[in-house]
């Protein structure tokens, strides 16, 4: 397990490359003229911000990039991440009535891509602050939904202090979404539009109560995430060896990809998204053998479908109705295999590296009173863990709800 | 933030947007709810004593994936009581004070009938009156629309006849269907008018059912030439208001129309003259909302490029249309391919080798795996473009300035004996060039 990466460098980052590589101008502009340009669009109706789909698209084809990329991110602060990372297969793009014609859908996450990166590129300023109101608004972590929260507030004139317990702002955008899909520097870039309009950033402060917040500012917004990954609970789940996937991704995204150790037979405990991510990198990163162990059936796991064909295109294992009893050392401190019970008894499946990936526990280090009206909720805290842009949309409607409550 | 306002012969509105007199002005509901979305203006439809219209009234050109490049139609002016349009148009005007609200009128050609319809409109508060001289089908048969339009003499009376009782300013609507647009400008002028708006649309007949035979938009059978419009005339639109704009005996201002769909069309037709901007088909293809990109994309062009207002460039391209007797015969152009992007479809070749100069050779695909397919003959190349023109992927081949010694020389300059000519690519001749490649 600690043996040296077997990939070249060059391996390495043609393996963390983009997955959808951007649009050429050429493709954009012959896409987005494929674009119907429909009314009450359902592809806008499917996103949970609304971006309006076809109006952005049809200024891509204008030739109007800063007013496609305005369109996006007027209504979605994480523009940016949402045209990489966003399940637009059941979103937008699933919504598209083209599906119906029997047709591809529009590539909307793409072309969303091509015009944010055109401001991004470009450093263009969108967006002012609102005149000062005076009021003071406090958020508990920088994650997409407390950013997007702290971007409207700024809009619209509230001083906003953002607080955070890792060193670097985005949340699991910076830290926890697939490499191939979100590079940190992207999400980073993002988050520094969002911090130009006067938001102020205290990193490595964690919160441990609303109370003193309360105290000092005039509303509070709570947008720290989950808590951390849940432990199997089995015989030698504490085994070096064994890690969980948020852990074993953030190291990933952190370091030099040959810095983050991965073992030869990987095995993957977990059937959702985070499983997906943590099989494919491991696979990625040089394992020989990736798998997924999932104690249900195929058709159970929680997963996206085309999450887990993309698993299946980067040649993972799937072991089904496989429900892991212990992890077995082998005498050394390391580990030699995952013992399963499935239908036809117990089985051992030799590994030498286990990630866990069974879902995330609630926060337990910060509680607030559950019905003051001056504390407002969003993001995977609130909601139980979605996506970016669901945590984007719920910030979104914090701020305008803080907004009337500030206002009168 | 680049300022949009426009003042129009004395009309001012919000922007320079107005709604071209057509199908989408024909009620209050509409005007109400394009100004709601952001037109600066407004051209009611055509009002006059009522019609009857055909059922089947709109013909379409697609191409390829694309609805609509070109639409004609064969529907008359307004079907609607006279009494009924005015009370709209005054109730308009009251609920949208700001914005450009102006009657597009037609009545036939008699004194008293334009006296009577003129005043009745004045009453209604309407900011301009626009005079229908432009539409090609039906009511020309009856000796109105462009049946007044196609002859100076009648323009010029009619213009008159307005003129004689109009107090808010009066448009001309010109047709396209004439030999010389400017003859007409050039009577509209004479007998008075404020401003001009063009074009009108084109006669046309969109297409033929193969099966049955009839004509389209077909009507029980048969069909009638219709008004041609939609993308397809914007360059027929672009050169007539460069003409007239670019004409020293028209100094009024000119509302441009004809296949307008984008903030790009617009900047040309200003650049080329236009004080206003007139739509009709692409609201008729997606909706008042285009209003929102039309006004977004112009002002971010803008403030890129530093005009603050739209006087900034109106007329900016006026300058350099030029007869083709006063252009440059020594300014010499080279096509060029760039061979990384190059998706090696040899359209270029097929149109330079079939349809233009022979400039371009072939390469074996199997040369040496992965080479250049096509490669530019140099000596043989006449910089026409039609290579770029063909060539799918942007910016692959561009056209280069070739640089000589030579001072540039004109067709007028040259047949007057004065200047020299810089050496010149000869044309290759087809036969011998595929002998050779054999």
């Amino acid at each position: 397990m600690s043996a040296p990466n077997p990939l070249t460098d060059e391996q390495l980052a043609a393996n963390f490359a983009d997955i959808a590589p951007p649009l050429t101008n050429d493709a954009a502009l012959l896409e987005a003229n494929k674009c119907l340009f429909c009314h009450d669009a359902p592809c806008t109706i499917a996103c949970p911000t609304h971006i309006d789909v076809p109006a952005f698209i049809k200024k891509i084809a204008s030739g109007n990039l800063r007013g496609s990329a305005r369109v996006i991110l007027d209504v979605n602060p994480f523009g940016h991440s949402c045209a990489r990372a966003c399940p637009v297969e059941v979103l937008c793009e699933g919504a598209c009535v083209l599906n119906d014609r029997d047709e591809q859908p529009i590539k909307i996450a793409l072309l969303q891509r091509h015009a944010t990166d055109y401001v991004l590129a470009r450093k263009l300023t969108l967006f002012e602050p609102g005149l000062q109101t005076g009021k003071r608004v406090a958020i508990v972590g920088a994650g997409p939904a407390g950013l997007a929260c702290a971007r409207d507030l700024r809009r619209r004139g509230h001083a906003v202090t953002v607080f955070e317990a890792k060193s670097q702002p985005g949340g699991l955008n910076t830290y926890g979404i697939a490499e191939y899909k979100l590079k940190s520097d992207v999400a980073l870039a993002e988050v520094q539009d969002i911090l130009d309009l006067g938001v102020e950033l205290k990193t490595g402060v964690t919160v441990s109560s609303s109370d003193d917040l309360l105290a000092r500012y005039d509303a509070v917004f709570i947008g720290v995430g989950l808590g951390s990954t849940k432990r199997l609970g089995i015989p030698g789940d504490d085994l070096p060896g064994v890690t969980d996937a948020l852990s074993f991704i953030e190291h990933l995204k952190t370091h030099p990809y040959r810095d983050t150790a991965v073992g030869r037979q990987v095995v993957v405990i977990g059937g959702g998204n985070t499983a997906i991510d943590a099989v494919t990198q491991a696979k990625r990163l040089g394992a020989a053998t990736a798998t997924i162990v999932y104690r249900r059936g195929e058709a159970d796991m929680p997963c996206y479908h085309y999450e887990y064909e993309l698993a299946k295109r980067d040649g993972c294992g799937f072991r089904f109705n496989a429900t892991p009893q212990r992890v077995i050392g082998n005498g050394s401190g390391t580990i030699a295999a995952l013992e399963v019970k499935t239908a036809q008894g117990n089985e051992l499946i030799p590994c030498d590296m286990v990630i866990v990936a069974i879902g995330q526990g609630e926060r337990t280090d910060l509680t607030w009173p559950k019905h003051d009206p001056r504390i407002f909720v969003g993001g995977d805290c609130a909601n139980g863990g979605a996506e970016i842009v669901n945590a984007a949309a719920e910030g979104v409607a914090a701020a305008k709800q803080i907004d009337e409550l500030l206002s009168h | 933030m680049a300022d949009l306002r426009t003042s129009f012969a004395g009309i001012t509105s919000p922007n320079p947007f107005w709604l071209a007199s057509g199908p989408p002005t024909n009620t209050y509901g509409q005007v109400a709810k394009a100004f709601d979305q952001g037109w600066g203006g407004a051209v009611w439809k055509t009002i006059g004593e009522p019609i009857i219209n055909v059922f089947s009234r709109y013909g379409s050109v697609d191409l390829g994936q694309n609805r609509m490049m070109g639409f004609n139609n064969i529907e008359l002016i307004s079907d609607r009581p006279i009494a009924e349009n005015l009370k709209e148009i005054a109730e308009v005007k009251r609920h949208y004070p700001k914005h450009a609200v102006i009657a597009s009128l037609m009545v036939e050609s008699q004194r008293a009938a334009w006296h009577t319809m003129v005043k009745q409109t004045e009453d209604t508060g309407a900011d301009g009156i626009e005079l229908n001289f432009g539409c090609p089908h039906g009511m020309s048969e009856r000796g109105m629309g462009s049946a007044v339009g196609q002859v100076p003499d009648y323009t010029c009376q009619i213009v008159e006849w307005v003129k004689e009782v109009a107090t808010i300013p009066v448009i001309v609507k010109l047709t396209p269907n004439v030999t010389d647009i400017t003859y007409i400008a050039r009577a509209a002028v004479t007998g008075g008018a404020d401003a001009l708006s063009l074009i009108n649309t084109i006669n046309s007949i969109v297409g033929v059912d193969l099966l049955t035979f009839e004509p389209q938009p077909a009507v029980a059978g048969k069909s009638s030439h219709g008004g041609y419009c939609g993308p397809a005339v914007k360059p027929i639109a672009l050169h007539l208001v460069s003409a007239v704009a670019g004409d020293p005996s028209v100094k009024i201002p000119i509302s441009g129309i004809g296949g307008i769909a984008s903030w790009r069309d617009a900047a040309e037709f200003i650049a080329l003259g236009a004080g206003t901007l007139q739509v009709c088909t692409a609201v008729m293809h997606y909706g008042f909302r285009i209003v929102e990109d039309l006004i977004d994309g112009l002002s971010n062009w803008m403030d890129e490029r530093g005009h603050r207002t739209l006087a900034d460039f109106r007329g900016r391209a006026l300058p350099r249309v030029a007869k083709w007797e006063d252009l440059d015969l020594n300014y010499h152009l080279l096509a060029h391919i760039d061979q990384d992007k190059c998706i090696k479809c040899e359209l270029c070749w097929t149109a330079c080798e079939d349809g233009a100069h022979q400039a371009i050779r072939r390469l074996p695909r199997d040369n040496g795996g992965g080479g250049p397919v096509v490669e530019i003959i140099e000596e043989a190349c006449v910089g026409c473009n039609l290579c770029a023109a063909v060539c799918p992927v942007q910016d692959c081949i561009t056209m280069r300035q070739v640089p000589n010694a030579y001072v540039p020389v004109t067709w007028k300059e040259y047949a007057a004996g004065k200047g020299k000519l810089a050496p010149r690519s000869e044309h290759f001749h087809t036969a011998a060039w595929s002998t050779s490649a054999k």
